[in-house]
């Protein structure tokens, strides 16, 4: 019986097979890629907001501690967006007819809450805490990225859990004095190379092992 | 099932057989095939007959689709802030409200956890003296009564959403029109009033309008301690320190699992049998029940007797021991030499050996003569004072229910009554006696109003509803068991436009449309300035001013000595005088304004005597459901799905028989029998309970709903599953001359006790306290643990914490509080009862109960086991997981990471424990918005498809950690409880660091009773038990059933 295909097309054969594997390539690589993009993670995307509030403005420009606003940053998982009465402390008395500050003053008139749209938003099965990365050296750039400098908010870090255990694999790196926590501006003295190690020792921060279970943040 | 084969099985197995169900003792082919299967009759669901092809066409179709559901994008989220910020709020930090849930008008003590302004969690008030951290079932489970999407939503006349206003001013005008009458044709209903604001009210109200009467009515209360109790004036009601007893005899009373009191009786109960390093000593139980009780379950000896013979045991105790019993029913003639000679003359000389340590209590369900007796013996053996301490009651203007309800009934009837209010969600159309016909006689009322939780019944038949405000929803206050004047405050503004029931009483005060804050705060500002209580802050020093006294008893949540133990007054029905001017002299008596108050009804029937009732036939005996008492919990799914203790049937009543009876009459489980009594017939499904009384059957209230809500209404085929049906007012707790009969129709009853069984390998360990002093090895012989170097894992280390915990079942009385709290705590959704009949219910924490005896024997010991996961350290679950979505953490807890898990159920297929649970279908439910803030926020709620179990509640434990990480120290030993730990009335379950040499886990793991479960198959566990310890009678222990023959 003769063959039923020629010899010749071994290549086509041969060429669709190296084709498959380019072509499964390529759409793994596209969803990774589509994965791990702001169109998915949200990372570098400016945000609509119910009014267009400057960090830039108040942290850069002003000069006020996070800890102003973000009140509940040392007790609590949630760093605490601030209520309107907030900002109507300054608002009441500076700027009190800008058009801009319209919604602040309807908030506070009306006693209906501004209604911000999340720019970090972990999915609802991870429970981060605020407090403990503060009380442990975890400056607020380290996550946030120069906040001062921000006139809109959005993300920086891509918060796939790839990034978070990177961190929790070896915080060293990422470690600051306490007092520096929050120092946007604050950067790692080229002079002390020990200092992260140091940290870890001095604020007793736990290994590996435990920051790397599964229970630490999934519950 | 026959008994020759339980009997030959029995003679053929060494050692002690526990068993968990009639099924299993006579290893029956249909409990062989049950037990085999992994989840009951699932396993086999997508077994079809085209095989293969269709199997691989469904995986490819679930991969492709599990696929494409991983793709979708998060949705944006908001974030709301407060417009002003409330002071002391911590935006992601729950506060915690001291508060009370009245449970029949008794506080019981709670402090409540909220999260941003939803309350989420009940625990006990661990200040107060009747509560001390624990919380009852049914407190637990308020939460959800809290949410329920079925609660009356609105005022309605007639059926016509109607606003608050022009239900006050219909209340006005009738007011009016009876005042001309002096509110002769007026009357109110309610349940029993313990709250002193609440009683003032009333009194102001029947000052008003002196011809109007206030009747009482509560389907469950004893009428027969109270008629006692009545009898002997002011100080009537006992309380029990259990914590002085070292025997106790129960007269038909299940005083562990019901009753204001039986929080605090569980634990000084358990904390007087606790057998430690340092106390040796235990006491004793002996149970005469008419019906198997939590209580007798406990009980070193019990005795089944029908109820009508109960009273003359009790005479014959009496006689024993020397008490002057009071004429009454000749007791059954007994010769000494019979069983119940026997155990009297054994009872009472133990009783007597313990004089002034002793303890008789007669049951609630028991008459008034049976309540006297034992307060004769009690007072011969010189307990009084010691064990028991009688005092004034704690419900204002006691009196007796059934007749004042058959008063009620009798005005209607004869047409005088023309305003009828009922307070309180009473539901007298369901529940009052069915010789009464108070439905029929309530259409003769010219404007009835009801107020309630629900539009149940009775509801619908009342011209006006008013729906009532949740005890998390509205101020007020009320007395625990002890007498402590106990506050309610709210957590929440009214869900659904909810008045309290003092808010509607007010509207016949000249001071109508009171706030429940302003009635309360007024009461309180007036008795403080004089009144019967002593107010005295915790160092007994008087309060500065009123407002340092309030604000100490809103956070405390209990106004300190007003206990009767310390000299706190009956709850008075009158009216306190007014404040004082600034600077007039307060009046010198105080009850200066008291007006007239119409007397309650006195008790007019005579107390009930056990030869009510015809003779001949069965006995019948009535008892409140243990999950959703008379019906008031009907549509609790938490309350409906928990398995009811020792039989573990969920959903549905059951007529309980003896198995020899049902032998005789042909009935199997889920028989539906019909019970002919004085004329009146209901239906009921059987249940064959070992240790029943055989000429008894007992019948259970709560069930055949017809206007519950959507989970508590009764399937068409269960209407008449209602004892209510059976209830006459001469007979209200028992009677004779039920007769049944087999209908020939089955009913599917969804009872947990046959799943997840561990075949036989003895998860109990017994012993006899002599035996354990003899020998304390003799519960670890009781099995096998192989040497840890079996295993070719290497061991895992713990630098900082090793969480374990231990349960002492010898403590444990099984309530099942800790199933409730479980859910409460860890957002676990119910299934309903199709889904728990195929053994998919999501309980993280079961509690088993193991019978010891046979079937025919009436003195079948129960055991109960509590069983969260076992957090093994060689976890067979961890291995099998194809994801990792099960792992070990670093302090020892056997991880579940549901975002993770896809479903395979290897993990739960390998588990020798089964304690973990799947979700086969979304049981969450995710559409019904009101349940939206019920759900605790630290834990996930999960989705179809994931496995899920028990933590060791790791959110508690992770805030706890972060908490002492912040302040550099190292969690405490008791810091961390588990939410089942938390609640248990007898405080069963311990959790701690195992590390720690000194915390409380330690030490109990250290003790010789201390065992693990299945320790055969090396899974080394992380929860171990504490042995149950008996102290049986030497007089009355058989010889043939010492407890272990190795």
């Amino acid at each position: 019986m003769s063959q039923i295909f020629h010899r010749t097309t071994n290549i086509y054969s041969r060429l669709s097979i190296l084709a498959a594997i380019v072509l499964a390539a390529t759409l793994g690589g596209g969803v990774a890629l589509l994965h791990l993009s702001g169109y998915n993670t949200n990372q570098n995307m400016y945000v609509e907001q119910p009014l267009q509030f400057s960090h830039a403005h108040h942290v850069g420009g002003e000069g006020i501690d996070c800890r102003y606003c973000h009140t509940s940053v040392e007790e609590s998982a949630f760093a605490n967006i601030p209520p309107t009465k907030t900002c109507m402390n300054c608002h009441s008395q500076l700027w009190t007819n800008a058009p801009i500050l319209e919604p602040v003053r309807a908030s506070f008139r009306d006693n209906k809450p501004l209604r911000w749209t999340r720019v970090h938003d972990l999915p609802d099965f991870v429970y981060f805490n605020h407090s403990i990365h503060v009380r442990k050296g975890v400056g607020c750039a380290t996550c946030h990225g120069r906040v001062d400098k921000m006139p809109l908010m959005y993300q920086q870090a891509n918060l796939q859990m790839n990034w978070c255990v990177n961190c929790h694999r070896n915080p060293a790196p990422n470690l600051r004095p306490r007092d520096q926590v929050y120092n946007m501006a604050w950067e790692r003295p080229a002079n002390d190379p020990g200092l992260g190690e140091r940290l870890l020792k001095e604020y007793n921060i736990a290994g590996p092992g435990q920051l790397t279970s599964c229970s630490t943040c999934h519950r | 099932m026959n008994s020759t084969s339980i009997k030959s099985r029995l003679a053929g197995s060494h050692g002690r057989v526990y068993w968990r169900s009639l099924g299993e003792l006579a290893d029956t082919p249909e409990f062989r095939e049950y037990l085999h299967r992994e989840f009951p009759e699932q396993a086999s669901e997508w077994n079809d007959p085209k095989g293969r092809r269709q199997f691989l066409k469904l995986m490819s179709a679930s991969l492709a689709l599990a696929g494409v559901g991983a793709c979708t994008k998060q949705p944006t989220e908001e974030i709301v802030p407060y417009v002003r910020q409330p002071e002391d709020l911590v935006p992601g930090r729950p506060l915690f409200f001291a508060s009370a849930i009245p449970f029949s008008g008794v506080a019981h003590p709670v402090l409540v956890e909220s999260h941003m302004g939803h309350p989420t969690k009940i625990e006990g008030n661990p200040e107060h003296q009747a509560s001390l951290g624990a919380t009852d079932t049914f407190t637990q489970a308020a939460i959800l009564g809290l949410y329920d999407p079925d609660r009356a939503g609105a005022i309605t006349n007639r059926g016509e959403i109607k606003p608050w206003g022009l239900f006050l001013s219909a209340m006005l005008s009738a007011g009016s029109q009876q005042k001309g009458r002096q509110g002769g044709g007026l009357r109110f209903l309610s349940g029993p009033i313990t709250s002193p604001s609440m009683a003032e009210v009333m009194a102001s109200v029947l000052a008003a309008f002196p011809q109007a009467k206030w009747h009482q009515y509560d389907p469950m209360s004893s009428d027969g301690a109270r008629a006692a109790a009545l009898a002997e004036g002011a100080v009537g009601d006992p309380i029990y320190h259990f914590d002085k007893a070292d025997v106790v005899v129960t007269l038909d009373a299940d005083f562990l699992t019901c009753g204001p009191g039986s929080v605090r009786y569980q634990k000084d109960f358990a904390t007087q049998r606790r057998i430690t390093e340092e106390r040796k000593e235990m006491s004793r139980l002996y149970a005469i029940e008419s019906t198997p009780t939590l209580t007798g379950a406990k009980a070193d000896h019990r005795l089944a007797m029908k109820a009508s013979e109960i009273e003359g045991f009790g005479r014959q105790l009496a006689g024993a021991v020397g008490a002057p019993a009071p004429a009454g029913p000749s007791a059954r003639a007994t010769d000494p030499a019979s069983v119940i000679g026997k155990w009297v003359a054994a009872i009472s000389k133990d009783l007597q050996a313990h004089r002034g340590r002793s303890l008789v209590i007669a049951g609630d369900y028991q008459p008034a003569s049976v309540h006297t007796l034992a307060r004769s013996i009690n007072q011969a053996l010189g307990n009084v004072g010691s064990t028991v301490t009688y005092g004034p009651s704690v419900e204002a203007g006691p009196t007796d229910h059934a007749a004042s309800l058959a008063d009620l009934v009798r005005a209607m009837d004869a047409g005088q009554v023309e305003v009828l209010v009922m307070l309180g969600g009473l539901n007298p159309v369901y529940s009052a006696p069915v010789d009464l016909k108070f439905a029929d006689k309530l259409k003769k009322v010219n404007l009835s109003v009801y107020h309630g939780l629900y539009v149940d019944e009775t509801a619908f038949l009342c011209h006006w509803n008013v729906p009532d405000a949740h005890p998390l929803e509205s101020w007020g206050d009320a007395r625990s068991f002890d007498g402590t004047v106990t506050i309610t405050q709210p957590l929440i503004a009214p869900l659904y436009d909810g008045h309290s029931a003092v808010e509607v009483l007010t509207t016949f005060t000249s001071q109508p449309d009171r706030r429940g804050n302003a009635i309360l705060k007024d009461h309180w500002t007036r008795a403080f300035a004089g009144g019967p209580w002593t107010i005295r802050s915790a160092d007994g020093q008087p309060f500065k001013n009123f407002d340092a006294f309030w604000r100490r008893a809103l956070h405390d949540g209990f106004i300190r000595g007003t206990a009767i133990a310390d000299g706190g007054p009956a709850t008075p029905l009158s009216v306190m005088p007014a404040v004082p001017a600034a600077g007039a002299p307060a009046p010198t008596t105080q009850q200066a304004a008291t007006p007239p108050v119409t007397p309650p009804p006195a008790t007019t029937t005579p107390p009930q005597s056990a030869a009510a009732g015809a003779q001949g036939g069965l006995e019948l005996i009535f008892r409140p459901d243990p999950t959703v008492w008379d019906g008031r919990f009907s549509n609790n799914g938490w309350l409906q799905e928990l398995p009811k203790p020792l039989t573990k049937v969920t959903w549905d009543a059951t007529a309980w028989v003896n198995p020899q009876l049902a032998r005789e009459r042909g009935l199997e489980d889920g028989d539906v029998i019909e019970l002919r009594y004085r004329g009146n017939t209901a239906r009921m499904p059987i249940f064959r309970v070992p240790g029943h009384p055989q000429q008894s059957v007992t019948v259970f209230f709560g069930y055949g709903r017809q206007k519950a809500g959507n989970v508590g209404n009764a399937p068409k085929n269960a209407e008449a599953f209602n004892a209510f049906l059976l209830r006459t007012s001469d007979a209200p707790w028992f009677g004779n001359g039920l007769e049944i009969a087999k209908t020939g129709e089955r009913y599917p009853l969804a009872a947990t006790q046959e799943h997840h069984v561990m075949e036989g390998r003895a998860p109990v360990r017994v012993a006899t306290l002599e035996e354990y002093r003899k020998d304390p090895k003799i519960i670890e012989e009781q099995g096998e643990t192989p040497p840890r170097t079996l295993t070719m894992y290497p061991e895992y280390k713990y630098e900082g914490y090793k969480w374990g915990m231990a349960i002492d079942i010898g403590s444990c009385t099984g309530c099942s509080a800790c199933t409730i709290a479980c859910v409460a705590e860890n957002n676990i959704p119910i299934v309903g009862k199709e889904e728990v009949a195929m053994g998919r219910e999501m309980h993280w924490i079961r509690v088993d109960h193991y019978f010891a005896g046979t079937e025919d024997d009436n003195t079948v010991e129960a055991y109960h086991q509590p069983v969260p996961c076992m957090q093994c350290e060689n976890a067979p679950c961890e291995l099998v997981c194809p994801v990792a979505a099960t792992t070990h953490s670093s302090e020892g807890l056997n991880d579940m990471v549901y975002n993770r898990c896809v479903g395979t159920r290897y993990c739960s297929n390998n588990c020798p424990y089964k304690v973990r649970r799947f979700n086969f279908l979304l049981y969450q439910d995710w559409d019904t918005q009101s349940l939206y803030p019920m759900r605790n926020p630290d834990v996930s709620v999960r989705s179809r498809g994931v496995m899920e179990k028990c933590t060791y509640c790791v959110q508690r434990i992770n805030q706890a950690r972060i908490d002492a990480k912040r302040e550099d120290r190292a969690i405490r030993d008791g810091e961390v409880l588990t939410a089942c730990q938390q609640v248990c009335p007898s405080d069963a379950i311990v959790f701690g660091n195992l590390n720690d040499p000194n915390s409380q886990v330690s030490k109990l793991k250290l003790q010789e009773r201390n065992y693990g479960v299945l320790e055969t198959l090396n899974t080394r566990p992380r929860t171990t038990y504490l042995a149950v310890l008996r102290n049986p009678n030497p007089e009355l222990e058989p010889a043939s059933r010492s407890t272990t023959e190795h």
